[in-house]
């Protein structure tokens, strides 16, 4: 596999202590059990590195008091047998996940002083299973960005090469995963910003299916599209997350009452005679040489391990992207509506009138790709042009879903390239906002779908990390993790880490 | 004014009386201080969601079935997006392309007394906004957002009416359905039952509609009324000078009886409605509207019908007594438990009680006089225990709360006098004592019976039988 000659090291796990912040959440949940450290000995390991590594910028707040005081409790109830399934486990928090009592800013100025009086129904789920949390992580400006450049706290750097970007809108997500800061951070993906990062930091993204996982509390970008997940070093850490944070909740309507499985369950069976969609569409130009040849190999194995390749078609995979840029904006534009400096949040000072304390807090508030997307999405829904942009995307939007159908009907899931290139560097398509969408061409088919994906590392291209992407029908979560598992049972990418970050 | 022609269009706002508002659990209760009874749904908090609650579709439902209308399977919740502050998300949640009542309609009795039809274009549900406050806060305005998220059903009505007075006519008819279905208090002090007011007016015979103006702020049946002839004579006189009337909203002043303008349509919002992805389309399923429909009250027109077969009460009285299903009801418990007629029932209600309920500010749920004492008065008069005009006295003590008719007659000695000998001896009397009146009657001054019987009454305390007080009188003063 190519596994012994490429960049990254793998850590050298003799030695207990020194390895804790290269363990996966598994590995840190058999450690605690068998006794070898507690929840506190991580906590206070991590937050001494995420100390070390602020130059990464990867967070927006670190809530050390609040991560030790959580860490001692979960250590307590473990003595006393009360352990949850996530009991001690560390996590930081994309900073859209509202935390109560927690400055939640979304990478904006507007809510730099908003401090959240409740907590997202994740963050709930997570730390009534026992995880701790440590930090909220920086991230694009309302999600809106593909490089966390956005953000109003400074670009995220890549742990791979700190020059370039570690993708976005989960950059911080991403990177702290990527540089062994923390084993897991959850994220949302509304046009790829959790597979993106993913594939650029050599993590592993998950994207749930459309509405498996609650929105509630969740600072929304474009409604029908947002969804939470996670980024891990595994698929096996995603799968032990997912558990937890899936399933219905009465305060988001679009959230589905369905059975959760056990995601962890089904991840040791055989790939044997399972039917991967391959995209012709995906390996048209675009797709850099060496990504496109990383993927091709993944293909190899994983039809190696007795997958069954297939070829599908997505006709209408080029207009994914005018899609998004027509549906995400205009939902977009209204969600923003209510940062207006009247409730909370950023207000400007000595506001003449009621016009100007809505046009100055606004202006000073939100960044330029926020103001742009807001440009946009009103332009999209204004009369006279709703038709011709916002009907026909949804249109369009329809089309896709179809075509994501048709091809499930003959395979299990789809495997393909998350990215066309691998990181690029920070600074180098900002004044060109149309280059940076196209870095989510084969991202943003699944948020319109509402379909789940994953991305997960699958060689390298230089010294950068390539994504493998795995997209399932609705609700195959289960296919796309065991999948994944498998493919990371025989490779060792994954647990590439970074030079300096060992 | 009859060169022209009238046409009002109505948009009614009504709230729906649930516990819980549209889109969160916080309390509709009205009169709480100031932001006490919002959400953080409905503070339009970043990363919160909206729930429908349910209570309303079953409420439009009703609604619809009482309008003939029909309920739509499938119907969507947009957004209606505008700044303004009372508003807290930046959009209101309504419905706009697909509502859940579309077309019905209502009967309705014209100037004339014909029946006429009026179309329902469609009722939707919405979120209310919160409200501004100007007064006692110096430079600055407050927000109060109890309001906000408060349940509404718009009712929109096509431009089928043609004067004020049927406007309101239209308007009582769907605020006393509202109420009689249970989905709303109509209380329009409180902005329960709100309109607008689409008013234009076009040279008899012209097809194309003339440019509509939009009056806000209606607040009551009187100032509805007074506000549409307002603006159909500054319409008239517009035109007749030579102007033109321009699309435009304005609000009516109640105090200056005049409308004004508030906004053109240049100045309009372009509110940028767009399906609402936070909430599922409604699927509404025909089992469910028929579950519904059994649990539909008699409506106002099936009751005046029946009411008239049944008890031969008609036209005004029969308005009155349908005005609300209490007081229907109220009607029905007096007319069955006594034994006197409806139409005597029916007066009683419509007169001495309804005064007396609106003179104390009363509903007939809290009546003083309970139907079963107001049938022992009825019953009372129609033996001839008491006179009529003695019962409006024991009916005054009924409502002070001082027992049933029999005790008060009995406590108060107010049984009717008809023993004729006892009658005829104060007849006698008061012609004694009134020989040059008894001069003047016996010499043809007729008019003088009056005088008489007024004595006579006034003599017995108001408990002699009058009729027979009458024939006593004319009988002992020809026998001289």
């Amino acid at each position: 596999m190519g596994c012994t000659s490429s960049p990254g090291s793998l850590i050298d796990m003799s030695g207990p202590g020194h390895t804790i912040h290269a363990l996966t959440l598994a590995e840190l949940a058999s450690g605690m059990t068998q006794g070898e450290f507690t929840s506190r000995d991580i906590v206070e390991t991590l937050l001494g590195r995420i100390k070390d590594n602020a130059d990464l910028n990867a967070f927006i707040t670190v809530t050390d008091d609040e991560a030790l005081a959580a860490a001692d409790r979960a250590d307590a109830d473990r003595a006393n047998g009360n352990a949850g399934s996530l009991c001690g486990l560390p996590i930081v928090h994309k900073d859209l996940f509202c935390t109560k009592g927690v400055r939640t800013t979304c990478g904006s100025r507007i809510l730099d002083n908003f401090v959240s009086p409740y907590d997202a129904t994740v963050v709930e789920r997570l730390r009534q299973a026992g995880a701790v949390t440590l930090a909220k992580t920086n991230m694009d400006e309302f999600a809106m960005g593909s490089s966390n450049e956005t953000s109003y706290f400074g670009p995220v750097k890549n742990p791979w090469d700190l020059t370039k970007s570690p993708g976005g809108s989960s950059g911080g997500s991403a990177a702290s995963v990527a540089a062994r800061l923390i084993p897991a951070a959850t994220g949302t993906d509304t046009g790829g910003s959790i597979r993106q990062p993913a594939a650029l930091t050599g993590t592993t993204g998950l994207k749930p299916t459309y509405g498996r996982v609650s929105r509630y509390g969740m600072i929304a970008f474009a409604s029908s599209l947002d969804q939470a997940g996670v980024i891990t070093r595994s698929a096996e850490d995603a799968a032990m997350l997912l558990n937890v944070m899936a399933g219905f909740d009465e305060r988001d309507s679009t959230s589905v009452d369905q059975p959760v499985p056990d995601y962890r369950a089904t991840l040791g069976e055989s790939l044997e005679g399972l039917r991967v969609g391959i995209v012709r569409q995906h390996f048209d130009e675009g797709l850099e040489a060496e990504c496109s040849a990383r993927v091709k190999e993944a293909l190899s194995a994983l039809e190696d391990q007795g997958a069954i390749l297939v070829e599908v078609d997505l006709p209408n995979l080029d207009l994914s992207v005018p899609t998004y840029y027509v549906v995400a904006p205009a939902e977009c534009s209204s969600n923003m509506s209510r940062f207006d400096g009247v409730r909370f949040g950023h207000r400007a000072e000595d506001p003449k009138d009621l016009l100007d304390l809505y046009c100055r807090s606004r202006a000073e508030g939100f960044g330029a790709e926020v103001k742009r997307r807001i440009m946009t999405g009103t332009y999209v829904l204004s009369a006279g042009y709703y038709d011709a942009y916002y009907l026909k995307a949804q249109k369009v939007r329809q089309l896709i879903s179809q075509d994501f159908k048709s091809a499930f009907e003959k395979v299990d899931v789809i495997a393909g390239p998350t990215a066309p290139t691998p990181a690029f560097g920070i600074g180098e398509k900002t004044d060109d906002p149309i280059t940076m969408y196209l870095n989510d061409i084969y991202t943003i088919g699944a948020n319109l779908a509402g379909l789940p994906g994953i991305s997960i590392p699958c060689g390298f291209s230089g010294e950068l990390p390539v994504g493998l992407q795995l997209v399932g029908p609705h609700f195959a979560e289960a296919s796309v993790l065991h999948c994944a598992h498998q493919y990371q049972q025989i490779t060792d990418w994954h647990q590439r880490c970074p030079k300096d970050f060992e | 004014m009859s060169a022209w022609e009238v046409v009002i269009g109505l948009e009614i706002h009504t709230q729906l009386a649930t516990r819980s508002k549209i889109f969160s659990g916080a309390s509709t209760a009205y009169g709480a201080e100031p932001n006490t009874q919002a959400c953080l749904v409905d503070l339009g908090y970043p990363g919160v969601l909206p729930v429908l609650n349910e209570e309303v579709v079953r409420m439009a439902c009703k609604f619809g079935l009482a309008v003939d209308a029909a309920i739509a399977p499938r119907s969507v919740f947009a957004r209606k997006n505008y700044f303004y502050p009372d508003l807290p998300k930046g959009y209101q949640i309504s419905q706009y392309e697909l509502p859940v009542v579309g077309e019905g309609h209502l009967m309705i009795t014209d100037i004339d007394g014909n029946e006429k039809r009026i179309g329902i274009t469609r009722a939707h549900l919405e979120e209310d906004a919160g409200k501004s406050i100007h007064e006692g806060l110096g430079e600055k305005s407050g927000i109060d957002l109890n309001r906000a998220g408060t349940p509404l059903l718009e009712i929109v009505s096509e431009p089928d009416l043609s004067s004020a007075k049927e406007a309101v006519t239209y308007l009582r008819k769907i605020h006393t359905i509202v109420r009689y279905l249970g989905i709303s208090d109509g209380n329009m002090q409180e902005g329960s039952f709100r309109c607008d007011a689409n008013v234009s007016v076009r040279p008899k015979g012209q097809q194309e509609l003339g440019t509509r103006a939009e009056l806000k702020n209606l607040n009551s049946f009187r100032f509805i009324e007074k506000a549409i002839n307002f603006e159909i004579e500054r319409q008239i006189d517009l035109i007749e000078d030579g102007g033109e009337v321009v699309q435009e909203t304005r609000l009516y002043d109640s105090d200056k009886d005049e409308t004004r303008s508030m906004r053109s349509k240049e100045e309009a919002n372009d509110y940028r409605y767009f399906p609402d992805p936070d909430l599922l389309p409604v699927e509404i399923e025909e089992d469910y509207i028929e579950a519904v429909r059994k649990t539909m009250p008699e409506l106002p027109d099936a009751k005046k019908e029946r009411f008239a077969n049944q008890y031969g009460i008609k036209g005004d009285d029969a308005d009155i007594l349908t005005t609300s299903i209490a007081l229907a009801d109220y009607f029905e418990a007096v007319a069955k438990a006594t034994v006197a007629d409806a139409k005597t029932s029916a007066n009683w209600i419509i007169g001495d009680l309804l005064a007396a309920l609106n003179r104390d500010g009363l509903d007939i749920n809290a009546s003083q006089v309970s139907a079963k004492a107001m049938a022992g008065l009825i019953d009372r008069i129609h033996d001839n225990t008491v006179s009529r005009s003695l019962a409006k006295e024991i009916f005054e003590a009924m409502w002070a709360g001082e027992g049933t008719a029999d005790e008060i007659i009995e406590a108060k000695g107010l049984k009717q006098i008809t023993d004729s000998s006892a009658i005829d001896a104060i007849v006698d009397a008061v012609i004694a004592a009134n020989p040059g009146q008894a001069e003047e009657y016996r010499a043809g001054k007729d008019k003088l019976l009056g005088f008489f019987v007024g004595q006579v009454m006034k003599e017995s305390k108001g408990k002699a039988n009058p009729a027979q007080v009458n024939e006593a009188i004319k009988r002992r003063l020809a026998a001289k």
